[in-house]
């Protein structure tokens, strides 16, 4: 596994992230993985003890994992967010304003690239889980 | 027109860069072609059989006479003197280098205009009604509601790896010129019964290998929401699209399987979820794009008279404008479709030709339409003479429009790599069968559209004609298809039987026409006769 890119904090979540079945059938685990077919939303009761979510990423091409992402920020969740997979450096800008703040990417990605190509647009169209104001509303105060 | 202001020329300059950054990346090794892939798809950078294609964003088909400029500059600097128009209403150039493609980008964006999500698995660009803002039959201008959309969906974090790619159109009146219903979402504006204004949404439409007739899912959602409701929309698509096929990705799928109701009932309630999120730019926003959109400083007390001695004048004149909505002008239409031509093709001298005639006669303004012909859309009547006769000097002048030979199609092998068959050559014999423009005209409206493979780019399922290229046993085949409509009466084609080869379906084609024409009632279309008297009797016909 490559080096761990946070962008929190927080100490990083030492506990193993179990599958959402397991997740769901023992109350105390604290970490949990969402594979792409997983429904987000079956984690929102559990939300405040959740320290970690990981969304995994099979391949890049797979996108489900953003709504996910976003599904959990909307719902009020605050701990880590960490995808997971065939995280590629192109992807991490908008994975952050989808809510993610922490990435393990299988092949590593350097902390300095990951900073650069997120930093190329600071302006942005529409509102997401970051807290950015989108063109509209610095248009119209 | 929009113009852009400092936020989004910002946000295009700075995709300049950031590509710019990735070519360099990919042209070092450092990023695998596996991996540049979707993010040179994303702006608009295909590879094709023999180099690499880039089309550009004509956001809702609108161009100013600059912008037009530089599209003849780019065909003269980085091709070979000539760009293509096409089914989106975009341009796309077919010989053009990696290496050259980011000072592409820089050129377009001193116009501002973009390649941004020209392709790639994303909202691709937003698609409408070429005679906006000058047809007599809308209720509004649907530009500035698809500007909103351009700006919603350009990095749409969420919504940039669907499982395929995802096409909107919109429109402001009932006749539909923009083929909504063959969309992944086409909106129609409209008002309610209390006069609100808002859209009917249809969602599920669209072509290739499985083509359908997209279904109402909502018939009235407020302006005021329908951002946060496609948002709803996209995300109900985007977490249960289909993925394990690519072949049964598109939302039609997604929508067919599950049905239009239970997928419509997804929608609310994720909408309701999403509406609380204050995603819906304040009307404020909406008043500052309509403002860009604000009516030319037409002329008033103009006269509707025009001298129709000059005999290929008139014909031009009845086949190629369109009503305006203000007294003394018209909508012209220039055929990209000269018989023996490209259909959709245009030289650099072309395009600057046409940028001076808008300048000249038409506000500074032009449009790109979806069957690959180019708008003047605010002609002052007077001039239309002095316009038909610049044309026509140029190969610009062929009054065709929605004739036989007013002809859609892809560019099929001849240089797309997913192609089967040639669709080039068949649209130019086709054309030039029937290229009697007395025998056009009275066969009257009939819309032909050929794709050279299954992927249905020339629009073959909304064909009154449609002609598929096929690959069997190593020859190319055509199939033949009739009853396909893109209008608002939507209807997909139907298969006649057996293919052809290259001359046997231009004769098909003919013997169909024939048969129209011995079963036609007065004012009846090809469409109207098929539909009324069904497939037998050309059947007969063609293979009897």
């Amino acid at each position: 596994m490559a080096e761990l890119l946070r962008y929190r904090d927080d100490e990083a979540h030492e506990e193993p992230a179990v599958t959402l079945d397991a997740f769901l059938g023992q109350t105390n685990a604290t970490a949990v993985r969402l594979e792409p077919d997983e429904d987000a939303r079956a984690l929102i009761p559990y939300l405040d003890r959740l320290g970690l979510i990981e969304v995994a990423f099979p391949t890049f091409r797979d996108g489900r994992g953003y709504s996910a992402a976003r599904i959990l920020r909307e719902a009020g969740y605050t701990g880590e967010l960490r995808a997971q997979g065939d995280v590629l450096i192109d992807q991490i800008a908008y994975m952050r304003r989808c809510g993610f703040d922490s990435f393990a990417p299988e092949k590593p990605i350097s902390r300095e690239a990951a900073d650069r190509a997120a930093a190329f647009h600071d302006i942005v169209y529409q509102k997401a889980a970051d807290r950015r104001s989108p063109v509209w509303a610095l248009r119209h105060g | 027109m929009y113009k852009y202001d400092e936020y989004d020329q910002t946000i295009v300059d700075t995709r300049v860069a950031e590509f710019r950054d990735q070519v360099t990346r990919r042209i070092a090794g450092e990023i695998t072609e596996d991996q540049f892939k979707p993010l040179r798809l994303m702006n608009g950078l295909y590879l094709q059989l023999h180099a690499y294609m880039l089309r550009v964003a004509v956001p809702y088909g609108t161009l100013s006479s600059r912008q037009m400029r530089m599209l003849a500059h780019i065909a003269r600097k980085y091709d070979r003197g000539y760009g293509h128009f096409t089914t989106r209403q975009n341009i796309q150039y077919n010989w053009i280098k990696l290496e050259q493609a980011p000072d592409i980008l820089a050129d377009l964006a001193t116009v501002q205009m973009h390649a941004i999500q020209t392709s790639g698995n994303c909202i691709r660009n937003i698609s409408s009604d070429q005679y906006a803002g000058a047809a007599a039959d809308e209720i509004g201008d649907p530009r500035p509601w698809a500007e909103l959309l351009r700006q919603w969906s350009t990095f749409h974090p969420e919504f940039s790896y669907l499982p395929r790619k995802f096409k909107i159109a919109v429109i402001a009146s009932e006749q539909d010129r923009a083929a909504i219903q063959l969309h992944d979402i086409g909106l129609q504006l409209r008002r309610n019964e209390a006069g609100e204004l808002g859209f009917r949404v249809y969602v599920g439409g669209g072509m290739g290998r499985t083509p359908m007739v997209a279904p109402v899912i909502r018939d009235f959602i407020s302006t005021a929401d329908f951002v946060s409701y496609l948002e709803a929309c996209l995300r109900v698509y985007n977490r249960y699209g289909r993925r394990d096929n690519l072949f049964k990705a598109r939302i039609k799928i997604l929508v067919h399987e599950i049905g239009a109701e239970e997928y419509a009932r997804q929608v609310e309630e994720e909408w309701a979820h999403v509406k609380t999120l204050g995603l819906d730019p304040p009307p404020g926003e909406f008043e500052r794009i309509a403002a860009y959109f604000a009516p030319p400083p037409f002329e008033t007390g103009l006269g509707e008279d025009i001298d129709r001695s000059d005999p290929d004048f008139a014909l031009w004149l009845d086949s190629n404008t369109h009503p305006h909505k203000q007294p003394g002008y018209a909508i012209a239409v220039i055929s990209l479709k000269p018989v023996g031509g490209i259909p959709g093709d245009a030289s650099a001298d072309q395009i600057d030709l046409m940028a001076d005639l808008a300048e000249r006669y038409s506000f500074d303004e032009l449009r790109v339409t979806h069957a690959q012909n180019i708008v003047l859309p605010h002609v002052r009547k007077a001039d239309l003479y002095a316009l038909w006769k610049a044309l026509d000097g140029a190969g610009l002048g062929t009054a065709n429009l929605d004739l036989i030979s007013d002809i859609i199609a892809c560019p099929g092998l001849d240089y797309c790599s997913l192609a089967n068959a040639r669709s080039i050559p068949i649209a130019q014999k086709i054309a030039q069968r029937f290229a009697n423009l007395d025998r056009q005209r009275d066969l009257g409206e009939l819309k032909l559209k050929i794709s050279g493979c299954i992927n249905a780019c020339g629009h073959h399922h909304a064909g009154h004609i449609g002609i598929l290229g096929v690959d069997r046993k190593g020859e190319e085949n055509y199939q033949l298809l009739f009853g396909g409509s893109g209008a608002e009466d939507a209807s997909l084609g139907k298969i006649t039987g057996p293919g052809f080869n290259e001359d046997g379906i231009v004769d098909a084609v003919e013997k169909a026409v024939e048969t129209y024409r011995a079963l036609r009632t007065d004012g009846e279309r090809f469409l109207d006769t098929y539909r009324r008297v069904g497939m037998q009797p050309f059947k007969e016909a063609i293979y009897g």
